[in-house]
C-alpha cells in the first residue's frame, strides 16, 4: 500500500465541480509531480490534502490510515505540511520566532534559544542554510521559502506539499531550490509538488499526475514520458481556430511597441525587450504562463506602468510619456484587464455606474462638474441590453453579478468606447461557455470594424479560437510566433516552458 | 433595496444611541441619582433653555465642521484624526490674520479672516496628505501625532511672541471688531458659526451625491486600483481630500475665535477635534447626518454640567455615555447582515489567504 493515498477525491463548489474523482497514490521518499495548466484544479486539490477545504466525497490515507483535516492544525499533526505560492510570515519576526509561531505549549515557557539551536541543526541535516535570529524582513524571497519549508519540517512533517514553489523565485534560487528538494526527498520526506513548468517535473519528479479541468488525465513515471508528451497531456488537444471569417485583411500598423524593459514587483525582469507590432484589424495573441511578463506588458500599453525602457507608437503618434487617460481618450486605447474585481469594476458601485467608470468626468456623462444621472442611467439600459447583461436593475451593485456578466459590463465599456487599440488581458477566464463565446464574438466583432487587439490570456485554446497570430511569451519574452492552425500544442508547450523545440529531455 | 438597507443602518444606530443613554441611566443610577431626573434636566437645559440651546450651538458648531473634516478624507479611503490639530491652526492663522490685516470693513474682514483660518488648517492637514500619497506613511498616526504639534505650536505662540502684554495668562491680544462673527441669539455667545457648519455639510452631501467629483473620492476610496485605471490621479485626490479636511477643521478653528474668543487661547479647544470623529462615526460618515449627531454630542456636552446641578450627577458621567453610545454604535454597523446569516459566515470554513492567492484555481 502507498503511503499517501487520495481516493475519488471529488470537490464542488455549489453547482461547481473543480474536482471529480481523483485518485492519486504516492510512495514513501518519492517526489510527485502534480502538472496543469491554470485553473486545472491543482492547487484546490492540494488544498483539500492541506485541509483547508474539506472534499465533497473520497477519502484520504496516510501510511495505511484513514484521515480527515478539518483545518490546517490537523494535517500538520498527521504530518502534512504546506509551502503556499505566496509567502505567510511574519516580516518583523526572526526566522526562530517564525517558525515556533503558532507551535502551542504555552504551558512551558518559550525558550528561544533552544529552538534556534534546535532550527540551527534542521537547517544543517537538510542543507537549508538560514540564519535563525535574522529578521525575516531582511531575507531574499529564496531564503524565505526555507523558512516556510523549516516550519513545515520543525513541526514533523513527513509529507510536503509544495504549490507553485518557484514561480517567486528568481532563475539562480530556482536551481539551489530543486537541489534541495531533492535532497529532502532523497532524506525520505515524500513530496508533492505543484506546477506547470515541464523543466522542472523533468528534473525533480519521480512520478507525474496530470490535470486538466478538474480530472486526473494521465500519470506517468518519470522515465517513461518526456517533455514533449507531458506538454500534449497539460495542453489536451491540439488547437484549432474556431472562427468568425473574417471580412477584410488587416490594415496599416496601429500599434507598435519596441523593446520594451520593465520590472516586476520584486526587481525582477518582468519585461525582457519585448517589440510587437498589430495591425489595424488585427488581433495579436499573446499566450503564456501567467506570470511570465504578460500583465506588465498589457499595463505598459494602457499606461498604467511605466517601462524602463522602449517605445510605444499609436499610430502616428509616440505615446510612451503618457498617462492612462490620455491614451484613453487620446490614442483610444481600451483595456479589459486581467483583475476585473479590483481594477475593471467597482464591485460597491452600480451596474450603471460602472459603464461610465473611465468617462464620467466627460461630457456627456458630465457637464461643469455635475453628473447626468439621467444619462447614465438611460445608456446603461442601453448597454445592458446590447451585451446581454443579465440583472434586476441597472442600479444593482456589479458585486452581485456573475463573473461571465461583469465581463460583459467591462466589455461593453470598452468597446463601446470606440477605441482604436484594444488591450484585452484574461478575458475568458472563469467563464461559462456561453460568457466565453459572447466575450470572444465581441471582440471578433471589433476586430472587424478595424480595432487592433492584443488578446492575452492564459488559455491557449481560447487564444487560438480568435488570434490572427500568437506569440507565446517566457520570461519576459517572446520565444516564438506561431499562426493558429499550423502550430501543434506540443509546440506551444515548449514555448511556453522555455524550451525550445530542440533542446528537450 | 439599497435604500431600504441604509434606512435599517440609520435605524440600527438610532437604536444603539438609545441603548447607550439606557445603559447610562443605570450608570446615574449607581451614583446614587434619579435617571429620570437627571435626562430630564439635561434635555431641557441642552434644547428648551434659551441660555442652554445657546451653549449647545455654541458646542454644536466646531464638532460639526470636525466631523465633515474626518468625512471628507475619509470618502478618499484616508483616514484624518487631525481635526484638533488643525483646528489649532486654523485659530492660529485666523488669529494672525485678524491682528496684522488692515481695518478692513466686517463683510471683507471676516472671510478673508476664515480663508486664513481654513488655509492654516489645510496646510497642516496636506503634510499628512503628502506623507501618505508619497511616501505611504499611515496618515492615521501622522494626523494623530501632528495634533500635539498643533497645539504646542499655539501654546509657544501665545506665551511668547503673541501674548497679550501684561496677560497673566497665555492668551493673544483682542482680534478687533470688525472681524468679530455677529450673534445668532442675542445676548448669548451663540454666534453664526453654525450656519457655516450647515451649509458645509449641504454643499459636502450634494458634492458626495452628485458630482464627477465626489465620485471620484468615492472611487479612490472604493478602490484605488480602479481609479488608477478611470485614468484617475489617486495620489492628488488623497492629499486633495486631506487638504480639504484640514480646511474645514481650520475653519471651525478660525469660528472658534471670531465668534466666541475673539483672542487666541492656549489650548482652546477641549477636543473638538476628536468629538468630530465621533460624530462622524456616529453619523455613518454620511455628512447629511452630520448635523444631527453633531448636535447630540453638542447637547450632551452642554447638558452635563446642568445634570450635576439639577440631579447630582457627576458630569463626567455625559463622557462614559458618549463612550457607551461609540461602544454600542460601533456594533451596530459591524452587525450588517441578518443575524441568522451572519452566524453562518462565522462557522463556515473560511477560505485563507492561500484560497485567494490563486482564486481562478478553485473557480475554473
Amino acid at each position: 500500500m502507498s503511503y499517501l493515498v487520495l481516493d475519488r477525491i471529488s470537490k464542488r463548489f455549489g453547482g461547481f465541480s473543480a474536482l471529480s474523482n481523483i485518485s492519486l497514490s504516492v510512495e514513501r521518499g518519492t517526489a510527485r509531480a502534480v502538472l496543469g495548466e491554470n485553473g486545472a484544479g491543482k492547487t484546490t486539490l492540494m488544498n483539500v490534502l492541506f485541509g483547508l477545504y474539506r472534499p465533497t466525497e473520497g477519502s484520504i490515507q496516510i501510511d495505511g490510515k484513514a484521515v480527515s483535516f478539518r483545518s490546517p492544525a490537523d494535517a500538520i499533526i498527521n504530518g502534512v505540511g504546506m509551502i503556499h505560492q505566496h509567502m505567510h510570515l511574519a516580516e518583523a519576526l526572526t526566522v526562530t520566532e517564525n517558525i515556533v509561531l503558532g507551535l502551542g505549549g504555552l504551558h512551558s515557557p518559550l525558550n528561544l534559544r533552544r529552538h534556534s539551536a534546535k532550527i540551527a541543526a534542521l537547517s544543517e541535516r537538510y542543507g537549508l542554510a538560514v540564519e535563525p535570529d535574522q529578521p525575516v524582513w531582511k531575507l531574499p524571497i529564496g531564503m524565505r521559502q526555507r523558512v516556510e519549508i523549516l516550519k513545515m519540517l520543525y513541526r514533523g512533517a513527513k509529507i510536503l506539499v509544495l504549490d507553485e514553489p518557484t514561480s517567486v523565485l528568481a532563475p539562480n534560487e530556482i536551481d539551489s531550490f530543486l537541489e534541495r528538494v531533492k535532497a529532502l526527498r532523497d532524506d525520505g520526506t515524500t513530496i508533492l509538488f505543484v506546477t506547470h513548468k515541464l523543466d522542472e517535473v523533468m528534473r525533480i519528479a519521480d512520478a507525474v499526475s496530470v490535470m486538466r479541468h478538474g480530472q486526473l488525465v494521465a500519470e506517468r513515471d518519470i522515465g517513461h514520458t518526456d517533455v514533449r508528451q507531458l506538454s500534449r497531456l497539460m495542453v489536451g488537444r491540439d488547437v484549432e481556430p474556431v472562427r468568425i471569417p473574417r471580412l477584410a485583411a488587416p490594415g496599416d500598423p496601429v500599434l507598435e511597441c519596441v523593446d520594451l524593459v520593465a520590472r516586476g514587483e520584486r526587481g525582477l525582469t518582468a519585461l525582457d525587450r519585448v517589440s510587437l507590432t498589430i495591425r489595424q484589424g488585427e488581433i495579436l495573441g499573446v499566450a503564456g504562463i501567467d506570470g511570465n511578463g504578460q500583465s506588465e506588458l498589457a499595463e505598459i500599453i494602457c499606461g498604467l506602468r511605466k517601462p524602463e525602457s522602449g517605445s510605444i507608437r499609436a499610430g502616428a503618434a509616440e505615446i510612451t510619456g503618457l498617462g492612462v487617460s490620455a491614451r484613453m481618450r487620446g490614442s483610444r486605447i481600451g483595456f479589459v484587464p486581467e483583475d476585473r474585481h479590483g481594477t475593471g469594476l467597482v464591485l460597491d458601485h452600480s451596474i450603471a455606474t460602472n459603464f461610465v467608470l473611465r468617462s464620467f468626468r466627460r461630457r456627456p456623462v458630465s457637464r461643469l462638474g455635475l453628473i447626468n444621472a439621467r444619462f447614465i442611467a438611460e445608456q446603461a439600459r442601453r448597454m445592458m441590453k446590447r451585451y446581454d447583461v443579465r440583472s434586476r436593475s441597472p442600479a444593482q451593485p456589479a458585486r452581485e453579478l456573475s463573473g461571465g456578466n461583469q465581463q460583459k459590463i467591462i466589455l461593453a465599456r470598452e468597446i463601446e468606447a470606440g477605441p482604436e487599440i484594444l488591450i484585452v488581458m484574461q478575458a475568458t477566464k472563469g467563464l461559462d461557455v456561453g460568457a466565453i463565446e459572447f466575450v470572444q464574438r465581441k471582440i471578433l466583432e471589433a476586430r472587424d470594424r478595424g480595432v487592433a487587439v492584443l488578446y492575452i490570456s492564459t488559455e491557449l485554446e481560447h487564444v487560438a479560437e480568435v488570434a490572427d497570430r500568437i506569440a507565446v511569451m517566457h520570461r519576459g519574452r517572446f520565444t516564438g510566433e506561431v499562426l493558429p492552425g499550423q502550430a501543434t500544442a506540443e509546440h506551444i508547450g515548449l514555448l511556453m516552458s522555455g524550451l525550445s523545440v530542440g533542446e528537450q529531455r | 433595496m439599497t435604500r431600504l438597507r441604509d434606512a435599517l443602518v440609520g435605524l440600527r444606530v438610532v437604536m444603539a444611541v438609545a441603548v447607550a443613554l439606557g445603559l447610562g441611566s443605570l450608570l446615574i443610577l449607581v451614583t446614587g441619582a434619579d435617571p429620570v431626573k437627571a435626562y430630564a434636566a439635561l434635555v431641557h437645559e441642552a434644547l428648551f433653555d434659551y441660555w442652554g440651546l445657546s451653549n449647545t450651538i455654541v458646542k454644536t458648531s466646531p464638532i460639526l465642521l470636525a466631523s465633515l473634516a474626518v468625512m471628507v478624507p475619509l470618502r478618499a479611503g484616508v483616514y484624518n484624526i487631525g481635526g484638533e490639530g488643525q483646528i489649532y491652526m486654523g485659530g492660529l492663522f485666523g488669529t494672525l490674520a485678524s491682528l496684522h490685516l488692515p481695518a478692513l470693513p466686517s463683510m471683507i474682514a471676516i472671510p478673508s479672516a476664515l480663508l486664513c483660518a481654513m488655509l492654516g488648517g489645510a496646510l497642516w492637514a496636506g503634510i499628512a496628505g503628502l506623507l501618505k500619497a508619497w511616501r505611504g506613511i499611515n496618515e492615521v498616526i501622522v494626523t494623530l501625532l501632528m495634533n500635539y504639534i498643533a497645539i504646542h505650536v499655539v501654546s509657544f505662540a501665545v506665551s511668547g511672541p503673541m501674548i497679550a502684554s501684561g496677560a497673566p495668562y497665555p492668551y493673544s491680544d483682542e482680534i478687533p471688531e470688525q472681524y468679530r462673527l455677529p450673534l445668532l441669539m442675542p445676548q448669548t455667545d451663540a454666534h453664526i458659526g453654525i450656519i457655516f457648519g450647515l451649509v458645509a455639510a449641504g454643499m459636502i452631501a450634494f458634492i458626495f451625491a452628485r458630482t464627477a467629483t465626489g465620485l471620484s473620492l468615492d472611487i479612490v476610496g472604493k478602490s484605488p486600483r480602479a481609479a488608477r485605471y478611470a485614468g484617475l490621479n489617486v495620489k492628488a485626490h488623497i492629499v486633495a481630500s486631506m487638504a480639504s479636511g484640514g480646511m474645514l477643521a481650520g475653519l471651525a478653528g478660525g469660528i472658534e475665535v471670531l465668534g466666541l474668543k475673539y483672542r487666541l487661547f492656549h489650548l482652546f479647544s477641549p477636543g473638538y477635534g476628536f468629538d468630530g470623529v465621533v460624530a462622524a462615526f456616529i453619523a455613518n460618515a454620511n455628512p447629511a447626518f452630520a448635523p444631527l449627531s453633531a448636535l447630540f454630542l453638542g447637547a450632551l456636552k452642554s447638558g452635563a454640567s446642568v445634570m450635576q446641578r439639577a440631579a447630582g450627577v457627576e458630569g463626567t458621567v455625559v463622557d462614559a455615555i458618549v463612550g457607551l453610545v461609540v461602544i454600542l454604535v460601533a456594533g451596530s454597523l459591524a452587525w450588517k447582515g441578518d443575524l441568522l446569516g451572519g452566524l453562518i459566515e462565522g462557522f463556515r470554513l473560511k477560505p485563507t489567504s492561500a484560497d485567494q492567492v490563486n482564486p481562478t484555481e478553485r473557480q475554473s
